[in-house]
């Protein structure tokens, strides 16, 4: 075990990988000599030269079109998106191309997709966006959303080896803030588990990516039995862990950054209306970003991302119910 | 003439300008007319690439591809095909001259005006009509439908509606090969329509930039559904291949034996390591954009102009002419042909409707498995 930051956690695993399978490559914009926007690539041109830690144009729909015919031949592609905002230009090839091949043909795309995403910075609206819900709507596409350092490692191992397109959504806000104990060499995570982050009877806050630390930080300073539950998947959703947890408080809130409607909370909510109303002691809560574009100046945008305030008042709501 | 930018009144004028005059398409039809200003049987020499088998497969193909399209229009006319119907008469030429010069493991993206591509790589008829009326028994069990498919056991990857798409792909299998040093080539269709969208900019600056072994097949079929070449680009797309580095050939696009050599040679190119290289094979669409079109927007004339340079019509005559064909040996693959798809027909029309169950199955793969390899029948690869 070693402490890594949630960004050097992400490069350990993408090197792991890497290093087992030589078919495991990278492509993406400045990510070669330069290592990357964020530098999770940093040094791989070193060790696997040029050609699988491929600097592209850029062009998006060439790198997941070329990521997808790569895979269908046997590669294992990990494009990464400078910032997920950006896969707005190449989402027809991985929503009509990709996604839909394995239904209609049989031909299976096992291709991962890293997006930096998220706000907090002040990277407005085209650098902060958490874009998750699209790729929702999306059969065929597999949706992993870590929060821990642990889970950024063992999550990209499992969807590079999973045989389907996985879209790994990766907050930048954690990249160095976040930092934990991983686990060296080669580990994974199932793709499709949750976990309980901190066990609670009174209350249960469903969260994932940044919220959880929100959510976690929240249980800490209320002192209250709240239970977290981070979903870490959401494609496939872990219906059982979220029922289960639902069952055993009785009052749940739904936190993320995305907004709001249609969001991922959205499905949760219904999935807890739709098989579990007579667990309910309180009406279900949702806390997200409201439905605007994530605006750049500072008091702007913390106006709009939930805060670790917003996440306190609504659990006190709750508990309080 | 210069387009000032920024003058709304000035760009709309322009537009209208570029609309073509009936006298102006006449114009260009009389241009294709002229054999020297394209590659062709009748100024190419013979370089002895194919046998008398081979030209005998070769119109075998482009008869099988017009035969079954009838025959799948006639189903979609007695109302056995759901949605549209959409075929490439007038092109069998392309695919089949095309996809005739590629290895077993080599790889296709064939698009919808192809179909005879399929059959060289050994998809049979009757998988092709079961797939337009969506039976079980269709290349994609009725998951989709028309010519949206591709045999992944052929070495094909099916087409998606947007285009060209399937351009970015093909260089994504190009690149596997070139990162794994494989002797293999990746070929792919599109007409002229898809060289207006911003992804056929991306595939070929791609394919350019990393020398990909790959081959561009431009079908210019002179319509974009309703839309004519002039307001598809103020400049032929293939003279863009020279700006992307690789080489861009005009080719005669009904002649069969044209667009095959000009294949060999990109294939060859691409084989030892050249690049890709850009086809446009000039041709006509003689049927609507789908079986809904009527066509009204066809100036007169230039139906019939094509008509004169049918290319099975055009390889028949010249097989007995010049290549030493019998007309009863002609007539017999004639024959065998309709006789065969009639025999196809009966099987695609025996095959069950899917299973409703199988809808919602097979959304995620539980394994990824390398597509089969295709049939090339070209005497070349025979061992």
């Amino acid at each position: 075990m070693a402490e890594l930051t949630y960004l050097e956690a992400i490069s350990d695993g993408l090197r792991t990988e890497m290093r087992r399978d030589d078919s495991v490559f990278c492509l993406g914009e400045d990510i070669g000599a330069f290592g990357g926007a964020f530098k999770v690539t940093d040094g791989f041109a070193e060790e696997f030269g040029a050609d699988r830690v491929l600097d592209t144009p850029l062009a998006e729909s060439a790198i997941l079109g070329a990521a997808t015919g790569a895979a269908i031949e046997g590669m294992r592609p990990v494009c990464e998106m400078q910032f997920a905002d950006f896969i707005a230009c190449g989402f027809d090839q991985l929503v009509n191309v990709a996604a839909k091949l394995h239904y209609r043909q049989g031909v299976a795309v096992p291709l991962v997709v890293r997006l930096p995403s998220g706000g907090g910075f002040s990277g407005g609206p085209f650098h902060s966006q958490n874009p998750e819900a699209w790729f929702l709507q999306s059969p065929g596409l597999k949706v992993v959303t870590p929060a821990t350092a642990e889970d950024a490692k063992g999550l990209l191992a499992s969807a590079i080896r999973d045989p389907n397109p996985v879209c790994f959504l990766e907050h930048k806000g954690l990249y160095r803030h976040v930092r934990g104990e991983v686990p060296d060499g080669e580990h994974t995570v199932p793709i499709g588990q949750a976990r309980v982050a901190r066990e609670g009877s009174e209350m249960t806050v469903i969260a994932y990516g940044s919220s959880v630390h929100l959510a976690l930080e929240a249980a800490e300073q209320l002192g209250e039995e709240v239970e977290v539950v981070d979903l870490r998947s959401l494609c496939p959703l872990d219906r059982d862990a979220i029922l289960a947890s639902v069952r055993k408080t009785g009052k749940v809130l739904i936190a993320h950054e995305a907004t709001r409607t249609c969001g991922a909370g959205a499905e949760v909510a219904a999935l807890i209306g739709e098989e579990a109303f007579e667990d309910l002691d309180a009406p279900i809560r949702r806390l997200s970003a409201p439905d605007v574009p994530i605006p750049f100046s500072p008091p702007l945008e913390q106006a709009v991302l939930p805060q670790l305030d917003d996440i306190k008042e609504a659990c006190r709501e709750l508990l309080a119910y | 003439m210069a387009r000032p930018a920024g003058d709304p009144a000035v760009a709309t004028s322009c537009l209208v300008e570029a609309i073509p005059k009936p006298d102006e398409n006449r114009r260009r039809i009389e241009m294709l007319s002229d054999p020297s200003a394209l590659r062709g049987s009748t100024v190419s020499v013979d370089r002895a690439l194919l046998t008398h088998d081979d030209r005998a497969r070769l119109f075998r193909y482009m008869l099988m591809m017009r035969v079954a399209e009838e025959r799948g229009l006639a189903l979609y006319k007695q109302g056995k095909v759901p949605g549209s119907f959409y075929d490439g008469r007038g092109q069998e030429a392309i695919s089949v001259g095309a996809a005739f010069a590629l290895g077993p493991r080599d790889r296709l993206c064939i698009l919808h005006r192809d179909l005879g591509a399929h059959f060289v790589r050994g998809v049979t008829p009757d998988r092709y009509l079961a797939n337009y009326m969506g039976r079980a028994g269709a290349v994609t069990g009725g998951k989709d439908g028309n010519v949206h498919f591709g045999d992944r056991q052929l070495g094909c990857v099916g087409m998606v509606s947007m285009l060209p798409d399937m351009a970015q792909v093909a260089n994504g299998m190009a690149l596997a090969f070139k990162m794994r040093r494989e002797p293999r080539v990746a070929m792919t269709f599109f007409g002229e329509g898809s060289t207006a969208n911003g992804q056929w900019h991306e595939a070929m600056n791609f394919a350019g930039i990393h020398r990909l072994p790959i081959v561009f097949i431009l079908e210019n079929n002179q319509f974009a559904y309703s839309t004519p070449n002039e307001l598809e680009f103020a400049v032929d797309p293939v003279q863009r291949a020279a700006g992307y580095g690789f080489p861009g050939v005009n080719d005669d696009g009904n002649d069969v034996e044209a667009i095959f050599e000009a294949a060999h040679d990109a294939v060859e190119h691409a084989r030892d390591g050249a690049g890709p290289t850009l086809i446009e094979c000039q041709t006509m669409r003689m049927h609507g954009h789908g079986a809904h079109d009527d066509m009204g927007y066809v100036p007169d004339g230039m139906l019939e102009e094509w008509e004169r340079r049918d290319p099975i019509d055009r390889y028949a005559a010249r097989l007995v002419a010049e290549l030493g064909f019998a007309e009863e040996e002609v007539e017999e693959i004639r024959e065998q042909v309709r006789s065969f798809v009639a025999d196809c027909a009966e099987k695609a029309l025996a095959s069950p409707m899917p299973d409703p169950t199988a809808a919602t199955a097979g959304v995620f793969a539980e394994e990824w498995e390398p597509l089969g390899d295709g049939e090339a029948p070209w005497s070349r690869w025979e061992e």
